[in-house]
């Protein structure tokens, strides 16, 4: 049974990071973070050309933490392959011992760095749960013929924006995805606690039962939390944090040190953390360090989490 | 409506390398309200060859460049004109359909972009993608597949921001015009629905319709 899907039917906190394969074929600093990671987190979700720009495939780092002994999440977009194609991803996948997915519609190649690259989109998110759920059921691929042995049984899961007007839309493709298979659902970085409160509410109002990962986002600076308001859709950094990393630029400034803004940022990342456990906002959390994982581990003990108890 | 666009002229004279006559056909339906097609336009192409050393010899004018008989009939008038190659200001049906009726090589004038909707003269707007498997019954009159950048129909993605897409930040998100729609009419419960996935299997093109039955 899926390391992820074992901590949430057990009702331990559950905490996964993220990492994205490199761009290119050198897997060393992907391999030290693991390392890193190792013991730490539940799993660690491998992004799928994250923001349609070119790496590695998911598949191809997903294995090497596999080997690394770090159990990883195969991120899974409809973007770039059809359902053949992610079907023999998949297949492939568990025959590594990958166990953990999680659906995607995925960023459309024009907003990437690969921008003539033709998007496929043959199904979407619910649509990649739906035909996995099919095959778990029937032993069938995806043009109903039977699977070899048997079809591979996947933890599987999908994402949310919490903050998003108009919320029922959002609320109602949970269900969908919910309804299609997705046993567990990490969100978009969330960074305003009352929000993600009224968040869950509405959820659990809308009668959707499933564990919401909150996902969790460490900022390094001021400027990288005003760059995601403008520039990633579901965002929203408060303006007293986006302040309180502008006073702690000034202060390392002032004091000729480094680091301040970054040591803040995951600071409040910790602060967050403890509080979405101590107060059961959600039953686990989802961090991505965006290129800084070794952070995770320093995170995790400053909110006191420790997932080997 | 078949939404065209005039091809860059360079590219249509390196297709005319070493013609001389030629003729022009052009189309009394889409390519005339796209002004690619109408009689304006064949005017202004038969000036602009001229001043390249090419003769226009013959035109044609069909209501609908894209049936085949009439385009037979019309093009019969000017059979014996001497053109050396047909530059079709129609879309790309009209041009293969001027291409099954003559033995000399056709070059498209267009290209042909859309199936659009006139929102007023010289303004027209993608409306249909023609997915052979209509959704608009259960999307408030709004089309997904075509206006929504990834064609989803089980609901929006996340990568919306004040209602805009992330394609191209000034369209409407697909799913938040049929959000808006399906509440003002009552029906948001449609939304619930998940869609079926009906596959691709009955769209492999070509495709073709033949409502006249067996032949007796």
């Amino acid at each position: 049974m899926s390391l992820l899907q074992r901590a949430l039917e057990s009702g331990k906190f559950a905490v996964t990071a993220e990492m994205a394969p490199p761009k290119g074929c050198d897997f060393t600093e992907q391999l030290a973070s693991a390392k890193l990671l190792s013991g730490k987190v539940h799993g660690v979700n491998v992004t799928d050309m994250q923001s349609a720009c070119l790496k590695a495939s998911s598949l191809g780092l997903c294995i090497h933490l596999k080997q690394a002994g770090v159990e990883p999440i195969l991120q899974i977009t409809g973007r770039d392959r059809n359902r053949m194609a992610i079907m023999g991803d998949v297949l492939s996948a568990a025959s590594f011992g990958i166990d953990t997915m999680l659906a995607l519609t995925g960023d459309h190649p024009v907003v990437g760095d690969c921008k003539d690259t033709k998007p496929v989109y043959d199904l979407d998110s619910v649509g990649i749960l739906t035909m996995l759920s099919e095959m778990e059921a029937t032993g069938n691929d995806c043009g109903g013929n039977p699977l070899t042995g048997g079809a591979p049984v996947f933890f599987k899961g999908a994402s949310v924006t919490p903050v998003y007007e108009p919320r029922l839309l959002q609320i109602n493709k949970l269900r969908q995805k919910v309804e299609a298979g997705a046993k567990y659902i990490q969100t978009q970085g969330i960074f305003d606690l009352d929000e993600l409160k009224r968040f869950m509410d509405d959820v659990a109002a809308a009668g959707i039962n499933v564990p919401i990962m909150a996902g969790i986002i460490p900022l390094k600076a001021a400027g990288m939390a005003r760059f995601m308001n403008e520039n990633v859709p579901g965002i929203a950094v408060p303006q007293d944090m986006i302040d309180r990393l502008a006073a702690a630029a000034a202060e390392g400034k002032e004091k000729g040190v480094k680091g301040l803004p970054a040591k803040l940022g995951m600071e409040m990342a910790a602060e967050m953390i403890a509080k979405i456990r101590d107060e059961h906002l959600c039953p686990g959390v989802h961090i991505m360090a965006i290129g800084a994982e070794k952070n995770v581990p320093p995170i995790l003990e400053m909110a006191g989490v420790d997932i080997s108890k | 409506m078949i939404i065209t666009q005039k091809k860059p002229i360079e590219e249509l004279m390196d297709m005319l390398e070493g013609v001389t006559k030629v003729a022009l056909v052009g189309c009394g339906n889409c390519a005339t309200a796209c002004q690619t097609g109408g009689e304006p336009e064949m005017q202004a192409m038969t000036e602009y060859l001229a001043t390249q050393g090419i003769e226009v010899v013959g035109t044609v004018y069909p209501d609908e460049c894209c049936h085949k008989l009439l385009v037979k009939r019309d093009l019969r008038a000017i059979k014996d004109t001497g053109y050396e190659a047909v530059i079709c200001m129609a879309c790309g049906d009209g041009t293969q359909t001027v291409a099954d009726n003559v033995n000399v090589p056709v070059y498209p004038a267009n290209n042909t972009l859309f199936l659009g909707q006139v929102e007023r003269v010289g303004m027209f707007n993608e409306y249909c993608k023609m997915c052979g498997d209509c959704v608009l019954g259960s999307t408030g009159g709004v089309c997904p597949i075509t206006k929504c950048a990834k064609s989803l129909v089980n609901g929006p993605c996340g990568g919306q921001k004040n209602g805009k897409c992330e394609v191209n930040p000034e369209n409407d998100c697909a799913w938040i015009l049929i959000y808006k729609r399906l509440e003002a009419t009552g029906q948001l419960d449609r939304l619930g629905k998940t869609r079926r996935d009906k596959g691709y299997a009955n769209v492999a093109y070509p495709r073709h319709i033949n409502l006249r039955g067996k032949k007796a």
